[in-house]
């Protein structure tokens, strides 16, 4: 798999020392020394109170003020050799962007992001940047806390936005070249946002009815507003790029028809949509959810105002969420919000081997909801209606650790006990979707169905084929789907330079 | 976005909707499904395509009205716009020169096995036909029906038509006369499916349900639609939605598909109240 330690582009190192030696940055990293920069304390993320906003679906960050945001900005050293750059998986300018923030030009800022990431609203409040720019950041190593990377991004995405002028690059012109883009996700926006800035004509199929994909029936309201997604998807409208709703590709259309409609260029995103289960007696019971099913039923189809919308969804009393990581997070407290008395993860191994970040653990907590670690059920029990009343659990302990180097967890004979749950909710992991691989023959597929690319360009076995995100790892996150998106793209536009229309 | 070309009551409580979808059409086959939602904030419910045009690029199909989402639909008229309609979703049935094909249908069934009728016809199959109906008046597509059959019976409880029994029976006694027939193909409310699947049991004739289990995204991507065949877990929208009748767990199926009763009647009383004061 491909990881984000290596080293940086070229281009991107002349980038980035430019924007160093500009006059500006030199005068302001003089006019205030690293000393006295380190002496600021990072601004806290003002939230809501856990117990007022555990009963809503409103968001939970409220976002930094423009005066925190500025003196977080100042923290920061602009570095002659910024490690937080080598740590983004897309490659932002992270210095150049956090510097405009502290001389108060939020426009340029937000402009310097968008040069390298059309989605920073979203990237802002979903990424995990404690293990990506800010845990290489060199302020951390000087201090312990590094620079709120994340909450600046967020801050000044927001600011645009807010003020209700979006700004739109000027485009190239046309190159004539067509490029189908299958699956609205974080991955498939990421490759259209970077291509119609070259000029080439995007157009993104999606299955669903809204674009965003696991944005938008993933990732809860209380973390990611819609609206903030759908105003990141309007700008890369406005960048020209189509939207093709309601559309499966592999069903609607293949591939190879869409080829002969005259697309030059395809990147496949369809992410892991097609969720594992258990595989223990009882898992079909009525109240036992994938954690897809259960967080599409609330996010994508606003089971949270049933009956003012038709789907609904159950609202158990003891909700049991099985897994740690972060779609475990965003059910366990979508449950709680829906009501839950009792909201408790289940998690095979201890709290340190938790995939989830640290933050949604923490907001978890404060939220009221229970942990118990070291459980995993072995069946599920119903009452006379099939609906699930219980799990039957069994104990585990740690031995060595296994392939992902996390302890192997291994049941406790005789450990066996009864939990009470009228909700479960399986957050266990997603495997790629299958529907591509299975109407593209041609498509080379690895073990796990997952679509086989060579990662340092994003090619698939078919010509002018891309592939990236969970597609091809499997569940990941939102940012390793836009990092191999960036690649992709990059690649994409190489191949269409060379390539001539039939 | 898409526009009803047609929406008409053929029987009480069911309705033929017919939606102008040209990129559906080009791949539509027999046994497929497409997902509809009435209007933004409505259910995503499955309907099995019941026929299509290929030069109007428009799908067919019938549905019952049971729900808030479907009762929606019954309002809909020619010319509205509806916000999703998707497919060709799921397996196409399996369509060869079987020999001797049944095909049994009842309620939005006595539609969505006409397509399916109609391919096993072309295949030179010979089709024997049986509709299932509470009473005479309920029975629509007939001349459709008799036109790709070979035989046409109709189960009514009224005794209008040929045979008064519930399906089952029929179907037995069609079992008994024609001796040759290959496979069994249902199609109608889940308790039909059943009864038909148990009738031929003991036959050991291949007998074929299309599962309505309850959908959400029906691209497999959440799970909401599984059922145990053969002791295995399947997903109906991409698995499906034909599979072996005498292999379905059908208690679970029952059971799984009754899990938001309460909560139906609930959005029903609330929809009603707000539209019909």
């Amino acid at each position: 798999m491909a990881d984000n330690k290596k080293d940086m582009p070229p281009e991107l190192k002349e980038k980035l020392k430019a924007g160093f030696n500009q006059e500006w940055r030199k005068e302001l990293r003089k006019s205030f020394p690293m000393k006295e920069r380190m002496k600021i304390k990072r601004q806290k993320m003002p939230e809501r109170n856990p117990d007022e906003r555990n009963q809503d679906f409103f968001e939970v960050n409220r976002g930094l003020r423009a005066k925190a945001a500025v003196a977080e900005a100042k923290r920061c050293w602009d570095c002659a050799n910024p490690q937080c750059v080598k740590g983004c998986p897309v490659g932002i300018d992270i210095p150049a962007f956090v510097k405009m923030i502290e001389i108060g030009d939020f426009d340029q800022s937000v402009r310097k992001l968008k040069e390298t990431n059309a989605l920073p609203a979203i990237c802002g409040r979903v990424c995990p940047q404690e293990i990506q720019c800010e845990v290489v950041c060199n302020l951390k190593k000087a201090t312990g806390t590094p620079v709120a990377i994340g909450n600046l991004e967020r801050f000044v995405a927001d600011y645009e936005r807010e003020k209700g002028d979006m700004f739109i690059p000027s485009l190239p012109p046309s190159t004539g070249k067509k490029v189908a883009i299958i699956g609205s996700g974080p991955a498939g926006l990421t490759v259209a946002g970077d291509l119609a800035l070259k000029g080439h004509k995007c157009t993104i199929f999606e299955a669903l009815h809204v674009p965003g994909g696991v944005l938008w029936y993933g990732i809860p309201e209380f973390r990611l507003p819609k609206k903030i997604l759908e105003a990141e998807v309007d700008y890369l409208k406005k960048l020209g790029v189509e939207l093709r709703t309601n559309f499966v590709v592999g069903l609607t259309a293949t591939l190879k028809e869409l080829k002969k409609e005259g697309f030059d260029a395809f990147f496949v995103g369809t992410g892991a949509g097609l969720p594992n289960f258990m595989r223990i007696p009882g898992e079909n019971l009525v109240g036992v959810y994938s954690a897809n099913e259960y967080l599409t039923r609330v996010n994508l189809m606003r089971a949270f105002e049933f009956p003012e919308y038709d789907t609904p969804v159950y609202l158990g009393k003891n909700a049991v969420v099985l897994g740690g990581g972060n779609v475990a997070m965003d059910s366990v407290r979508t449950a709680k919000r829906l009501g839950a008395e009792e909201s408790t993860i289940v998690y095979r191994r201890s709290r340190v081997e938790m995939p989830a970040r640290i933050e949604e653990v923490h907001h978890a907590e404060e939220e009221g909801i229970k942990f118990h670690f070291l459980t995993t059920p072995t069946q599920f029990i119903g009452d006379d209606r099939g609906h699930v009343k219980a799990m039957e659990c069994i104990q585990m302990e740690l031995g060595e650790p296994d392939d992902s180097g996390r302890r192997r967890p291994i049941p406790i004979e005789g450990s066996e006990f009864i939990m009470e749950a009228d909700l479960v909710v399986v957050a266990i992991g997603n495997s790629p979707n299958p529907l591509i691989p299975q109407t593209t023959p041609q498509l080379k597929v690895g073990r796990w169905g997952n679509i086989e690319v060579d990662w340092d360009t994003m090619a698939t076995s078919m010509k002018g084929v891309y592939a990236g995100g969970d597609i091809i790892r499997g569940g990941a996150t939102v940012i390793l789907a836009m990092g191999d998106a960036r690649i992709a793209a990059n690649e994409m536009d190489k191949y269409l330079q060379n390539h001539k229309k039939k | 976005m898409a526009k009803i070309l047609k929406r008409e009551r053929l029987v009480p409580n069911v309705h033929v909707i017919e939606v102008e979808a040209p990129e559906i059409v080009r791949k539509c086959q027999p046994g497929q499904f497409v997902i509809i939602m009435p209007d933004k904030k409505g259910e995503r419910i499955p309907l099995t395509v019941a026929d299509w045009d290929k030069k109007k690029g428009s799908i067919t199909s019938v549905f019952l009205v049971v729900g808030t989402s479907t009762h929606k639909l019954a309002e809909l008229k020619a010319g509205d716009d509806i916000p999703v309609f998707v497919g060709p979703l799921g397996k196409p049935s399996e369509i060869e020169k079987f020999g001797t094909v049944l095909v049994a249908g009842g309620c939005f069934g006595i539609a969505a096995i006409y397509p399916i009728a109609r391919a096993l016809k072309q295949k030179g199959n010979k089709v024997i036909t049986l509709i299932d109906v509470k009473a005479n008046y309920l029975l629509y597509w007939e001349e459709k029906l008799r036109a790709v059959s070979d035989q046409f019976h109709v189960s009514s409880r009224d005794s209008f038509y040929d045979c008064k029994e519930y399906i089952p029976h029929t179907l037995e006694s069609l079992l008994k006369k024609e001796k040759k027939i290959a496979r069994i193909h249902s199609i109608g409310c889940t308790y039909l499916m059943y009864t038909c699947a148990e009738a031929t049991r003991p036959y050991e004739i291949q007998t074929l349900v299309s599962l309505n289990p309850i959908m959400v995204d029906g691209t497999g991507m959440c799970g909401a639609c599984r059922v145990t065949v053969g002791g295995k877990t399947k997903f109906a929208c991409v698995d499906g939605p034909d599979f072996d009748g005498h292999l379905v767990d059908w208690d679970e199926l029952f059971m799984r598909r009754k899990s938001y009763f309460d909560d139906e009647i609930h959005s029903m009383c609330y929809w009603e109240k707000k539209n019909f004061p």
